[in-house]
């Protein structure tokens, strides 16, 4: 029995140690977000957040994950109440298949939590890691763009209105 | 109005009361082919003619609820959202309040495959004919129910209401079956485009919301209960055999339910993804192949490819104007080449079967259900009414890839473990070295121009495999090719002219008085091939832009004005000179280092029309060029969600960049090479343009043209004529890498 | 360590002594000229530059990440600070545009700059001055033909006193041996060729040889196995632990490729130079590794790998983020080199190669610069990659455990920055 810390809730899970977190979550907690892509960390397609960094699940063997934090697309938000990143894909309709989003969404959440006024430099150099094969990429570049203002915005407004972080 | 009771499978084979619709000529026909088309009536979608009972495609139950079937499928295409819409727009209601069904054999029209850019000519001109049938019936309903004309009702909402404010439910109007068994006919009255309120409109996708939050959305996301994971260990080459396996060690695994071997196919199966994953690896070490050198030397492949046994078709041979050849001044000739790319979808294929009672349920991202069933009831000796094959969507689908096979795997070992739904999930080097690739070709162009700057006469020759390969039954799946009693793939046949396939857009749309095209088909192609995006078209639309520019450089030419010199259709000339102004075309040259460059095409010479100007920077000292800037403008006739065409044509242009300037398949003489992201690198975050802005020309009333492989070829063009602006090299073999760039560019 | 050797280069230059020093150190200063038209130089001449270039990879240090090609700019991190590549564009402001001929010769024979300054030898001018008379025209052809680009490289970052160039006149009596390549008329053509190359132009051994403390070449321990830039540079002599030994085919097929499917793949600071000798014609490729290979010596049977205490737990990581591409059977397999047992970064006395290929990844080392491997930065801990990296060593290789493994995880993270940033760290592509 391993415990994951998945999007806040810890989770038993009964796998052999080595199982790739991708795996589990799929699998096992039931998790769609994550996706299988390449099984090389080549794609991005499976990334997930451990500890605020964007890492490639496909890869990562439970067994390291013990008393980290894990924070999928799931944890970002609902259909009804999106998350920053969730909402600006939506609106730029930053899709086509959308296989590959979920991922771009990590790197997209991980690069704003470090850098909230990215330049688009900086947004390139974040999404490197991940593939997208319709050829989205300038949507996913706006919706990048889109979800820092959101996150701003809502900093600004966290800290106006009641000077708590809403997160 | 009461037909037969039929079953749906049934009636999904026709045979009912035949209700006569009212024609009006006039507006009514806009979105039917005007001839006739093998047998269908003037006036009548095709489709519809195929499948013409309304409930095939329309059904409104007792509560209201309204769930419209198309037969054709989401590949990432945005097909869904516009289907919604021409429904909505002929319903009066809001989309979201349809229930879509998409390609299921046992609930939706046969419409073969979703291809060629072909879903809105097809499904959405039969869905709008049916929904403004199903419309006009309802309102009969109303007008005899309310006693009242039938003209002075108004449909909204989901309800007929009368002037004086009575109001009756679609699902109230034909609780007693009234639509049961009416079929469609020719010259359905449609709703006049000025008055459209959903159609024209950009409407968000429907799928996006569930797919930016977890939500289930593809068939790798299914979780059947019970459902067990397959792997497939595949032969490391074609025609590989297996001399000897040891399936015990695998067998032996944790986890593992079993392992099937039929012949040279070899799978495993076990409870959970891992240990099935795992039991591959050990599986793959346990047996030894025979391989043979069954691939072409690809150091000499263009020049083989010209060798190899072909079938030559001129596909056009005119002249109009012999006289004219002898007046040019300029005599130019191209050879160009285009190697073997993969279609690449980020996730890997995947299916599940199950095999209970004798039947086989197959979920399957292929695009088409119906050819997919008839290919695995043969592949499995099985009545083609035990099959059911479920279209769900799986990742981005440009053209044949792996779908189709992963749906074969699933069904092959699912009837060895019955009562089990089987996962199969193709790995990534599965589908790298599998999947069928677009194929390599050949071609060579020549022209003259004249002392007027006009072509004279213009000589096309191309060589390529085929182009699609598909359907052709269990011989066409590759998991059947290594049965221990195989199934052989058919042997291929060319598609016809207009549409073509390694020659689509090979006849060029510019006015030539003198042209001669020929087709050199190849059938043996000793590596697998099939349809991707855009067929031959990126390679022929490369080719002819290309030599466009080259022929406009040797008259003195602006290229853009050398294009529409020879340009008469109004359209053509309509998005030619939108993208030219887009972009802000002029003769002045770009800073040093960059180039501007133009393509245009109409896909398959009778679809969408796109012209793409394009700036790209080359650096001379390493070769490496990246698409800086892209301007598009698309007309694909009347515009449905015209956001969802600006998306599938930006994904065009990119796509179409990576695969110019990057991407080729590698093998050796026995094996594909190409295994994985690495050693077929795609487009990365680093290289993408600094923007790319597309406009649409809508058509309103004017039929749908399609829009998916428009921008590919005109993209490819328009690319390799900026290189030759900013470098002054012109480059005649893709992909257009660094290293051929800077081969090209000298020291 | 940095102060120590500091420190010990004072004490040797004030024992060459202040007397005859101001003399030494002097060099004139030659004339500017106005930049040659490219129709100076015959086209061949320029194209066999252009070669030499590519086996020298003069872009690599000549170009900052980003930048345009020789412009300068690129950080080179030395044991003594860092030395930024300066612009060798032919822009007469910033760049090499007023240079001479001769002022060019100066500077590859003899580490001067046309004013007269001394050059620091990050700049391996102790190799290029066994470039021929011949050569160096070609290189000067090849890179006054370059496209100008106005950039100022920045300064370099140096303690005190080690920015006082007329130092290093001290640090070239005593380690300088000037002079063209002479060629060994007891060894085949080829291998002369190859010697050549290596010695000169291409610098093999500013990386594969040992420095002292004062960062000049162990000449009696040619390519007994150096360092760049954080990362290992192997032995290319009989000092090599590669569980394979090296040979003239294999050395071929890396220089070549990349690739060598029973040693390595070119990454860290080699993956650069095998992308810039892509454009090198074969035989000088060939020539190369037959000089290489000659100096690679008979070599010892690897030992043989030990036993895995049974309960290890970096076996359980590594069954879960190695074994896939490493094991036989995974999807790689015919790609290489995957067989840890036969890596000669697995093989070698310090462990830095393999922390930094776990780390930050690896690329493939052609013009593409794909990603190949994930970083594993973020997947793992300090402690996971010091356990893992110890594994691999103890399962795949019979030479004795590493020492200080923490250490250097600790530092590598540090100067890789991969406590933050992207989990696949992308090194300096092209």
């Amino acid at each position: 029995m391993i415990t994951l810390s998945v999007n806040g809730r810890d989770h038993q899970v009964d796998a052999d140690p080595a199982t790739p977190l991708l795996y589990v979550l799929r699998d096992d907690l039931e998790m769609n977000a994550a996706k299988f892509g390449c099984g090389l960390g080549q794609c991005g397609s499976c990334m997930v957040l451990v500890d605020g960094a964007p890492v490639v699940s496909c890869v990562t063997p439970i067994v390291v994950l013990e008393g980290r934090a894990i924070r999928t697309v799931e944890g970002l938000g609902t259909v009804d109440d999106p998350g920053p990143v969730q909402r600006a894909f939506m609106e730029e309709q930053a899709a086509q298949c959308g296989y590959c989003i979920p991922g771009f969404m990590i790197s997209a959440q991980a690069l704003l939590e470090r850098t909230p006024s990215p330049s688009d430099a900086e947004i390139r150099d974040a999404l490197k890691p991940n593939l997208c094969r319709c050829g989205t990429h300038m949507r996913i570049m706006k919706a990048v763009r889109r979800a820092a203002g959101f996150m701003q915005t809502a900093d600004a407004g966290a800290t106006t209105s009641n000077g708590e972080d809403r997160r | 109005m009461n037909g037969p009771v039929l079953s749906r499978r049934g009636f999904l084979g026709g045979g009912a009361l035949v209700v006569g619709f009212t024609l009006f000529p006039g507006r009514l026909l806009a979105q039917a082919p005007q001839e006739g088309d093998g047998g269908t009536p003037p006036g009548m979608p095709k489709a519809l003619n195929s499948n013409p009972l309304l409930e095939s495609w329309i059904r409104i139950d007792a509560d209201g609820g309204i769930t419209v079937f198309t037969g054709k499928a989401e590949l990432g295409q945005g097909i869904r959202t516009a289907l919604l819409q021409v429904a909505a727009e002929e319903l009066a209601v809001d989309p979201m309040a349809i229930t879509l069904v998409t390609a299921d054999t046992g609930r939706t029209p046969n419409e073969s495959y979703t291809a060629g850019s072909q879903s809105m000519q097809e499904s959405g001109t039969a869905i709008l004919h049916a929904s403004a049938r199903v419309a006009a019936i309802l309102r009969d309903l109303a007008a005899k129910s309310f006693g009242v004309p039938a003209d002075n009702l108004k449909l909204a909402q989901g309800a007929v209401a009368a002037p004086d404010g009575r109001s009756l439910g679609y699902g109230e109007l034909v609780a007693g079956g009234e639509l049961e068994g009416v079929r469609a006919q020719a010259g359905t009255v449609l709703k006049d485009p000025a008055s459209y309120s959903v159609i024209g409109r950009d409407l968000p996708r429907v799928d996006i919301p569930a797919k930016v939050t977890g939500g289930a959305a593809y068939v790798q996301d299914m979780r059947l209960s019970n459902m067990v994971h397959a792997r497939v260990v595949r032969p490391p080459s074609y025609g590989a055999g297996i001399r000897e396996v040891d399936t015990a060690v695998a067998e032996r695994m944790p986890g593992v339910v079993g392992t099937f071997r039929d012949g040279n196919y070899l799978a495993v199966v076990a409870e959970r993804e891992w240990q099935a994953i795992n039991a591959m690896r050990v599986l793959a070490q346990a047996v030894k192949w025979d391989e043979h050198e069954t691939l072409p030397d690809q150091g000499t492949l263009f020049r083989d490819i010209q060798t190899l046994q072909s079938d030559e078709r001129v596909i056009q041979d005119r002249r109009d104007d012999p006289a004219a050849v002898g007046g040019a001044v300029h005599r130019l000739d191209a050879e160009f080449h285009r190697g073997f790319q993969i279609h690449g979808s980020i996730g890997p294929s995947c299916a599940i079967g199950l095999f209970r009672d004798g039947a086989m349920t197959v979920w399957s991202h292929g695009q088409g259900m119906f050819p997919l069933r008839s290919a695995i009831a043969e592949m499995l000796r099985m009545d083609e009414a035990q099959v059911h094959c479920i279209h769900t969507e799986g990742s981005g689908c440009y053209g044949h890839n792996g779908a189709d096979d992963a749906g074969a795997d699933a069904a092959l070992i699912a009837r060895a473990f019955p009562g089990r739904p089987v996962r199969v999930q193709w790995m990534r080097e599965d589908e790298h070295c599998w999947e069928p690739f677009g194929s390599a070709m050949v071609s060579k162009a020549r022209g003259g121009v004249d002392a007027q700057g006009r072509i004279v006469d213009y000589q096309y020759e191309v060589w390529s495999a085929p182009h699609s390969t598909r359907p052709g039954g269990a011989g066409a799946l590759m998991p059947a090719w290594h049965l221990a009693e195989p199934f052989k793939p058919d042997p291929p046949k060319p598609i016809p002219q207009p549409a073509g396939g390694g020659d689509r857009n090979a006849i060029p749309l510019y006015a030539i008085p003198n042209v001669r095209i020929v087709h050199r088909y190849i059938p043996d192609m000793p590596v697998r091939t099939s349809a991707l995006r855009g067929l031959g078209a990126f390679m022929n639309v490369f080719a002819l832009e290309s030599f466009m520019d080259e022929m406009a450089a040797a008259a003195d030419t602006d290229p853009v004005d050398f294009r529409l010199r020879h340009l008469e259709d109004p359209r053509a000339r309509d998005v030619v000179t939108m993208a030219a102004e887009k972009f802000g075309w002029s003769s002045a040259r770009l800073p040093a280092g960059h180039g501007k460059g133009f393509g245009f095409g109409r896909y398959k010479n009778y679809a969408a029309y796109c012209a793409v100007a394009v700036e790209v920077a080359v650096e001379r000292e390493t070769g490496a060029a990246r698409l800086v800037r892209a301007v598009a403008a698309i007309d694909s006739g009347q515009a449905v969600n015209p956001d969802g065409i600006r998306n599938q044509t930006e994904g065009g242009i990119v796509q179409s960049s990576s695969w110019t300037l990057m991407e080729q398949v590698t093998f050796d003489r026995t094996r594909i090479t190409s295994r994985d992201w690495s050693a077929y690198p795609i487009l990365r975050f680093d290289h993408i343009p600094d923007s790319v802005e597309v406009h649409v020309i809508d058509r309103p009333g004017k039929p749908y043209l399609g829009t998916g492989e428009a921008a590919q070829g005109p993209t490819a063009g328009a690319i390799a004529n900026a290189i030759a602006d900013a470098a002054g090299v012109r480059l005649h073999e893709l992909p257009l890498t660094r290293r051929r760039i800077k081969a090209a560019v000298g020291v | 360590m940095r102060t120590t050797r500091i420190l010990g280069g004072l004490l040797l230059l004030a024992v060459v002594g202040a007397g005859g020093f101001a003399a030494l150190a002097w060099r004139s200063e030659l004339d500017p000229i106005k930049p040659p038209e490219r129709s100076a130089f015959p086209p061949e001449r320029i194209a066999q530059g252009a070669k030499l270039a590519s086996l020298g990879y003069c872009a690599q240090c000549h170009t900052a990440a980003g930048g345009k090609p020789f412009a300068g700019g690129y950080p080179l991190k030395t044991p003594f600070g860092t030395i930024y590549g300066t612009n060798i564009t032919p822009d007469p402001e910033t760049g090499i545009g007023t240079w001479s001929e001769e002022a060019f010769a100066r500077s590859m024979g003899e580490g001067v700059d046309r004013e007269g300054h001394h050059l620091y030898p990050g700049f391996p001018y102790d190799h290029f001055t066994r470039i021929s008379a011949d050569d160096n025209r070609a290189l000067y052809a090849y890179l006054m033909t370059r496209e100008p680009v106005r950039a100022e490289a920045p300064a370099n970052e140096l303690p005190w006193p080690l920015q006082f160039r007329p130092l290093l006149a001290g640090w070239k009596l005593l380690f300088l041996d000037q002079g063209a390549f002479k060629d060994d008329p007891a060894r085949s053509a080829e291998w002369n060729r190859g010697a050549y190359l290596a010695e000169g132009v291409a610098h093999c051994g500013a990386c594969h040889t040992p420095r002292n403390l004062l960062g000049a070449r162990e000449t009696d321990r040619k390519f007994a196995g150096g360092e760049s830039e954080g990362w290992h540079a192997p032995a290319l002599n009989e000092a090599s632990t590669a569980p394979v030994p090296w040979d003239q085919d294999s050395l071929y097929a890396y220089l070549r490729k990349g690739v060598s499917e029973d040693h390595a793949l070119a990454a860290g600071p080699m993956a650069p130079v095998i992308r810039n000798l892509s454009s090198v014609p074969d035989e000088d490729i060939r020539a190369m590794a037959t000089y290489i290979a000659d100096g690679m010596g008979e070599r010892r049977p690897a030992p043989p790998a030990g036993a895995v205490p049974a309960g290890n737990g970096a076996a359980t990581v590594y069954a879960g983020a190695c074994a896939t591409c490493h094991e036989p059977g995974g999807p790689l397999q015919f790609a290489a080199p995957v067989d840890l047992a036969k890596a000669t970064s697995i093989a070698q006395p310090d462990p830095r190669n393999v922390i930094q290929a776990i780390m930050g990844g690896v690329m493939t080392p052609d013009a593409a610069a794909a990603p190949l491997m994930p970083g594993f930065a973020h997947i793992l801990t300090d402690k996971q990659f010091a356990e893992l990296t110890a594994y691999l060593r103890t399962r795949f290789s019979g030479q004795p455990a590493w020492t200080d493994i923490e250490g250097h995880v600790a530092r590598i993270r540090s100067e890789t920055g991969s406590a933050g940033g992207s989990s696949t760290r992308i090194a300096k592509g092209e």
